[in-house]
């Protein structure tokens, strides 16, 4: 028992001068994987490694209630400004409209996405996320975190769209 | 070596199964799941459910458990008189009002007999009801929430025991005082007792269509002890019947001085008469503090208001509204059978089981066949009004409940069994044994017209051996019977919280179908709630700090937080973005003086945090939410009180 006293004695004054015995000062933070100084060019990412968010695919529909979706030419103000307070209560705690957040920020998102796929991805995000290939890659990107089932109606969704149209 | 090993091994199967033979006071306990096939009625495999809810009172833990039958699993313990740190009840600011009374702040009760709401006799599932003994008050808890959504005290009462009963259109919610005592209360000496002190039988309105509770009149009764009550049902509607023990108003030793009398009463009650007296301005109103405490769904929060009078009717006011019926022996379970026929009187320290007939009681009083009076209350014939006795069916006879096929149950304490009898021939026809010493009995709709006469649930006063030891402390002990044969067969046993009273049962398909998934952000009326993200903020009135949070999968808004000082008062009132099934989160803060809050999609909720000393304090969600729960926190900078660090707050901003 004395002995194992004794050696832990011992260790633990390892333990202190290890900890004591470094002059040289740290820099903040952890340094794992650093990129490198700032004056070389990045390199241009090879196609293959773009990032799903950036990702355009104007084909894919998505997996849910949404077939299809003829938008007409004209925005319905109305309906956009119906939208934009559904999007505040129900959306905007994750998504801001011109910044990547937790998710992705919608402004532009017609250039990247379908309606039908906007709208599938918010009425039926679990299935999404499990079983469509582009929303699979999404979920990868935002560190899984979930994109959370907000139970808007297809009316509300729909008005959401619009707003989403006005940015 | 292997064949000793063998033969050893034999051996001590053999010796097993001898000693385990040899148990016979373990009844079938000693066969095993072998010998029935018991196992698989009670099998609910992973991923179904259970037939039947059974909501049964968690005794001096002041709450109502949820279980399902037959698996007997647990699924919710619902706070009703009693803190409860897990679900931030009584704890958060918007259900502290839930637990005001009269006598300030209650934070305990003892929760007896939950009972549930009817529609012309049958179960409709939309409430259960369930009386606090100690601090008399009654509660109504919300079966598409399954939470407590209202609670009222009833003053004048003490010992609130023979309650909380619910008539055939659960028109009342009546509550019976166990212990009588002076009213008003005053200081007395206590040897005054007989004559001075009344027992409160109390009449509380539902309203049908919002559930809300109101003290509709309190009936004046002597100084009896008034131990259980039934309503009467279909032809004898419009009556309540009420145990009583110590009619000798001892007020010492009760053990051995209110068991003189060779009988006691049943105080038949006609309410529909005692009513209309009222409805038409009879009785008298007197001052009586009480609370009524009512929670909102919209709000999400409770209020407190404190009640001042009461309107007291005498009996002796209303002819015929009253009257005594004669029972062997400190009757304890007053049950009416689902044809409102019969009452029991489960006379305790009798061998016998009395019974008495509704219509021949209606006979005894239209032909005055009177044995006396108390206190000027006809006591009827006894002869008169009984209707059959159960001949030395046990010992000790509590509670009796009925399978709707003609059979009635009753439990017998001092024997310890459950006995099983034909309701008109009074024949004994089946008996199991309880382990150990039960209390209270329920089927499933027991105390209604239809019951669902399927299952017998026993709740029990003592376990003893049943389970593995927990110290000198073991678990709280119900069991299952099925009674669907002609024989009762014990299925299985399961530990309960706290001491089970009572209980009430129900099918599953009427209830799980209304129950809430989540509060609708929208129709969220919390004057505090942050509806929009980006509302989130914190402000500042003197030293009080309201910091307005939003929370949904992974972070709050806002997370950082500077500018707070020692001695400010800070409230936490934290909204939950999510808005699907089965997503609630929680909050809690490094040395807060209370617990966590836990809050469902859609829902406002409010802790307050007093900080001590300067630093950098974190908070973080306690309800594991997604993959990224882990990162689910904030900070919060204290500063001197003497500082001036800028209030401000960010989320995701360097």
């Amino acid at each position: 028992m004395k002995n194992i006293m004794r050696s832990l004695t011992a260790i633990a004054i390892l333990t202190l001068i290890s900890c004591g015995g470094k002059e040289e000062k740290k820099k903040d933070g952890i340094q794992i994987g650093q990129k490198p100084p700032a004056t070389e060019t990045p390199k241009e990412e090879p196609a293959s490694n773009e990032k799903p968010s950036e990702m355009v695919d104007l084909t894919n529909k998505g997996i849910g209630p949404i077939k299809s979706l003829e938008l007409p030419a004209e925005i319905d103000q109305a309906m956009a400004a119906k939208g934009m307070e559904v999007y505040k209560t129900k959306c905007m705690a994750c998504h801001k409209p011109d910044k990547k957040f937790i998710g992705p920020a919608p402004t532009g998102i017609f250039e990247r996405r379908t309606p039908e796929w906007i709208m599938n991805m918010i009425l039926n995000p679990e299935d999404m996320t499990q079983n469509d290939p582009l929303a699979k890659a999404l979920l990868v990107e935002f560190n899984g975190s979930p994109m959370a089932n907000q139970n808007l109606t297809e009316e509300e969704a729909r008005q959401v769209l619009e707003y989403f149209r006005t940015l | 070596m292997r064949k000793t090993i063998n033969i050893l091994v034999s051996l001590i199967m053999v010796a097993g199964l001898v000693s385990c033979n040899g148990g016979d006071k373990k009844g079938n306990k000693s066969k095993g799941g072998l010998a029935t096939n018991a196992a698989e009625k009670v099998y609910v495999a992973p991923g179904e459910h259970d037939e039947f809810y059974a909501f049964i009172s968690g005794g001096f833990s002041g709450q109502l458990s949820v279980y399902g039958l037959p698996s007997g699993r647990l699924f919710k313990v619902i706070p009703v008189f009693s803190q409860d740190a897990e679900k931030a009840w009584g704890y958060n600011e918007e259900t502290k009002p839930m637990l005001e009374t009269s006598f300030g702040f209650v934070p305990w009760d003892d929760s007896h007999h939950p009972d549930i709401s009817q529609t012309n006799g049958e179960l409709d599932g939309r409430w259960v009801f369930i009386n606090g003994n100690n601090t008399p008050r009654i509660a109504r808890v919300d079966l598409t929430t399954f939470e407590t959504a209202e609670i009222i005290e009833v003053p004048n009462s003490a010992g609130n025991h023979s309650s909380s009963f619910i008539t055939e259109n659960t028109e009342y919610v009546v509550a019976g005082t166990r212990f009588s005592v002076p009213i008003p209360q005053r200081d007395l000496p206590i040897k005054d007792y007989k004559g001075n002190f009344k027992g409160a039988l109390s009449f509380i309105s539902v309203d049908p269509e919002t559930g809300r509770m109101a003290i509709k009149f309190q009936l004046m009764m002597p100084g009896f002890d008034y131990d259980l009550s039934h309503p009467g049902r279909d032809k004898s509607h419009g009556w309540f019947f009420f145990t009583t023990y110590n009619t000798e108003e001892a007020n010492t030793l009760l053990e051995v001085n209110a068991s003189q009398n060779d009988k006691d009463f049943i105080a038949a009650v006609n309410w529909k008469k005692i009513e209309e007296y009222v409805n038409n301005g009879g009785g008298t109103k007197v001052p009586a503090k009480y609370a009524h405490n009512v929670y909102s769904d919209e709000t999400h929060t409770a209020t407190s208001t404190m009640m001042n009078e009461v309107l007291t009717v005498n009996p002796l006011d209303v002819p015929g509204a009253v009257y005594f019926l004669p029972t062997p022996k400190s009757p304890h379970g007053c049950d009416v059978d689902p044809t409102g026929e019969y009452i029991v009187g489960n006379g305790k320290l009798s061998a016998d089981l009395t019974v008495h007939s509704f219509t021949k009681m209606l006979d005894a009083i239209e032909n005055k066949k009177f044995d006396g009076e108390a206190y000027g209350i006809p006591i009827l014939k006894f002869e008169d009004v009984l209707a059959g006795t159960v001949k030395q069916p046990g010992l000790g006879p509590l509670h009796t409940e009925f399978d709707g096929k003609g059979n009635a149950y009753t439990t017998f304490f001092i024997s310890s069994e459950v006995v099983k009898w034909k309701v008109g021939t009074w024949e004994v026809v089946d008996r199991q044994p309880a382990y150990y010493s039960v209390g209270h009995g329920m089927i499933p709709g027991g105390n209604s017209r239809k019951p669902f006469g399927k299952y017998f649930v026993s709740m029990n006063k003592i376990t003893k051996d049943r389970y593995l030891p927990t110290g000198p402390e073991v678990t709280q002990s119900a069991q299952l019977y099925n009674i669907s044969g002609d024989k009762m067969e014990l299925l299985l046993d399961f530990p309960t919280i706290g001491e089970p009273h009572y209980a009430a049962g129900i099918p599953a398909e009427i209830v799980a179908k209304n129950s809430k998934q989540l509060f609708k952000l929208s129709e969220n009326k919390h004057p505090y709630a942050t509806i929009s993200d980006g509302d989130a903020r914190v402000e500042r009135k003197g030293n009080e700090v309201h910091i307005y949070m939003t929370m949904i999968r992974s972070h709050f808004n806002p997370d950082n937080i500077e500018g707070i000082k020692v001695g400010d008062k800070v409230y936490f009132h934290v909204t939950n973005h999510e808005q699907d099934y089965d997503v609630p989160h929680g909050i809690s803060m490094i040395g807060a003086n209370t617990s966590e809050l836990l809050i469902m999609p859609g829902q406002t909720e409010t802790f307050v945090w007093e900080p001590k000393q300067p630093g950098v304090w974190p908070f973080y969600c306690t309800d594991f939410c997604s993959a990224l729960h882990q990162e689910m926190q904030g900070y919060v900078r204290v500063s001197p009180a003497s500082s001036g660090t800028e209030l401000k707050w960010s989320l995701g901003e360097d």
